[in-house]
């Protein structure tokens, strides 16, 4: 099971989670759903729509609201690692104007293919999930690496706290890699990966999810997310997606599904781009070499 | 067509509303971390430093499940632009590592002291994922200054200049001996890092509905 929450009372008492409540620590009595401390999905759902009407109410007021909020107690595990107060605004410096390179020698081509990590095909469905990776001004993010991971198709894992009791595919590991091409294109084959259950409250459940990470050409661009199915019904319950508290900017983390990405008897395809933040040149004697644009 | 229509269109297309960021999440243990992530050099080979810490939670308590990644200039003041991270060759400095949390919360990265670009004062860039942790962070690990070139650089640093004395000392590394500094990161409440944003831009606030 996705041991993801520390269960804490509806009025969020400031205190030590229960050492149960640490991953990795077996929770019998959790995977059977059968902790009557665990708050309910429909106290989840009244928790987020709380937090939604905040968030909405500041932006009208033409306060600034994160695209998503670190402090967003319906998804439990954030209650005591969020920071308090807000970023302080600091011009880059030269480092971080800069991001670091990866090349050919740190990522092989086949790393790509999620599918052919084992002796055999894995189970589930194959799809190919590509995009393009953009920076804010629209310029493609150019030779930069792209990294996933994921569960199976039955919502389980390869990692060796997750003790959700669904099988595991000796044929799949759920890790890839790759480079952007010229264009930013990135490109992964892999198999759909499964919902799964985790302790943030009674019957929890994630939405099928791909996890990326991304580097852009400036540090502070460096940015993970995950990716979503489009239609998804687990996304109104889902605490971590609806952290993003803008119903256009939860739009962005779903695929949507491409035939022309589908190929004829071999598999699905969806279509995700990703944009990074914008950059901030004005303090650049030159452009990076390593990153001309058109 | 008119001589306007004419004119080569400028390759600057419209600003895009960025990807909102979503938590690392519990499992990217078998996935991020790589054999020799946080060995930007060789461990204890000659001239290299341990920049070491541990991450706290709001209570105090260690986060064993956080990664912090580090983004540096090398010993000459120059900001690599090198591959090789991820397969490391021993030999060439890419100015960038990785790093899991260990079950105490600690961490350490087996690097070099930065040297100062231009005038500036030195620091590693620090990036912050946790599970628990909805969208990652960043903030400045400033070293301690050698001489008195690099305190003057410390105290005109614009942004610790900014900063209350308190704020300004969650920033500072502290040296434990001549190859060892270290480094923690607070999440929150006593002693909480300060974390960084850049200033917003037109590129970076793309259009938002208007304030009534």
């Amino acid at each position: 099971m996705g041991l993801e929450a520390h269960p804490t009372s509806p009025t969020l008492a400031r205190e030590r989670p229960a050492p149960d409540a640490v991953p990795g620590t077996p929770l019998p009595a959790l995977r059977r759903g059968s902790t009557p401390e665990l708050l309910t999905q429909a106290d989840i759902d009244a928790e987020i729509a709380a937090e939604h009407a905040a968030s909405a109410a500041r932006r009208t007021a033409g306060l600034a609201v994160p695209a998503t909020r670190n402090d967003f107690a319906p998804y439990r595990s954030s209650v005591l690692r969020h920071p308090t107060k807000d970023p302080v605004q600091a011009d880059p410096e030269a480092v971080e104007l800069l991001a670091p390179v990866f090349g050919e020698r740190d990522v092989h081509a086949s790393e790509a293919d999620l599918t052919r990590t084992g002796t055999g095909e894995p189970i589930g469905e194959r799809l190919v999930v590509t995009g393009r990776v953009l920076d804010g001004e629209g310029r493609p993010v150019r030779r930069q690496l792209v990294e996933v991971w994921q569960a199976n198709a039955a919502g389980r894992y390869a990692h060796q706290r997750d003790q959700h009791p669904a099988p595991l595919d000796p044929n799949f590991t759920g890790v890839g890699r790759c480079l952007t091409d010229d264009d930013g294109t990135y490109r992964f084959t892999t198999i759909k990966p499964g919902p799964y259950p985790w302790n943030n409250h009674r019957n929890a459940w994630r939405p099928a999810h791909i996890h990326f990470s991304l580097f852009g050409t400036q540090f502070t661009q460096r940015l993970i997310t995950q990716m979503y199915f489009p239609g998804d019904p687990l996304f109104a319950l889902d605490p971590i997606y609806q952290s993003t508290t803008d119903p256009v900017d939860r739009e962005l983390l779903v695929a949507r599904y491409d035939h022309d990405v589908t190929q004829h008897e071999w598999c699905t395809g969806y279509r995700w781009d990703i944009v990074l933040t914008g950059t901030h040149r004005t303090r650049m004697e030159a452009p990076d070499p390593g990153e001309e644009h058109a | 067509m008119s001589t306007a229509a004419a004119r080569p269109t400028p390759a600057r297309p419209t600003p895009a509303r960025p990807t909102p960021g979503q938590t690392v999440g519990p499992f990217f243990g078998y996935a991020l971390p790589y054999p020799g992530d946080s060995h930007l050099v060789p461990p204890a080979s000659p001239g290299s430093l341990w920049l070491h810490g541990r991450v706290l939670d709001g209570l105090g308590a260690p986060v064993p499940d956080a990664l912090l990644e580090i983004w540096q200039a090398g010993p000459d003041g120059q900001v690599p632009r090198t591959s090789g991270s991820v397969h490391r060759d021993g030999a060439t400095f890419t100015g960038w590592g990785r790093c899991a949390t260990d079950g105490e919360g600690g961490y350490g990265f087996w690097t070099r002291e930065p040297g100062p670009v231009g005038s500036a004062a030195r620091f590693v860039a620090v990036t912050v994922f946790a599970r628990g942790l909805l969208h990652r962070l960043q903030t400045r690990a400033y070293l301690p200054p050698r001489d008195d070139a690099e305190q003057a650089a410390l105290e005109r640093d614009p942004l610790l200049q900014r900063l209350a004395p308190e704020q300004a000392r969650t920033l500072l590394a502290s040296r434990v001996d001549e190859g060892a500094v270290r480094f923690d990161v607070v999440l929150q409440g006593e002693g909480e890092t300060v974390f960084l944003a850049p200033p917003a831009s037109s590129a970076a606030q793309p259009e938002r509905p208007p304030t009534p």
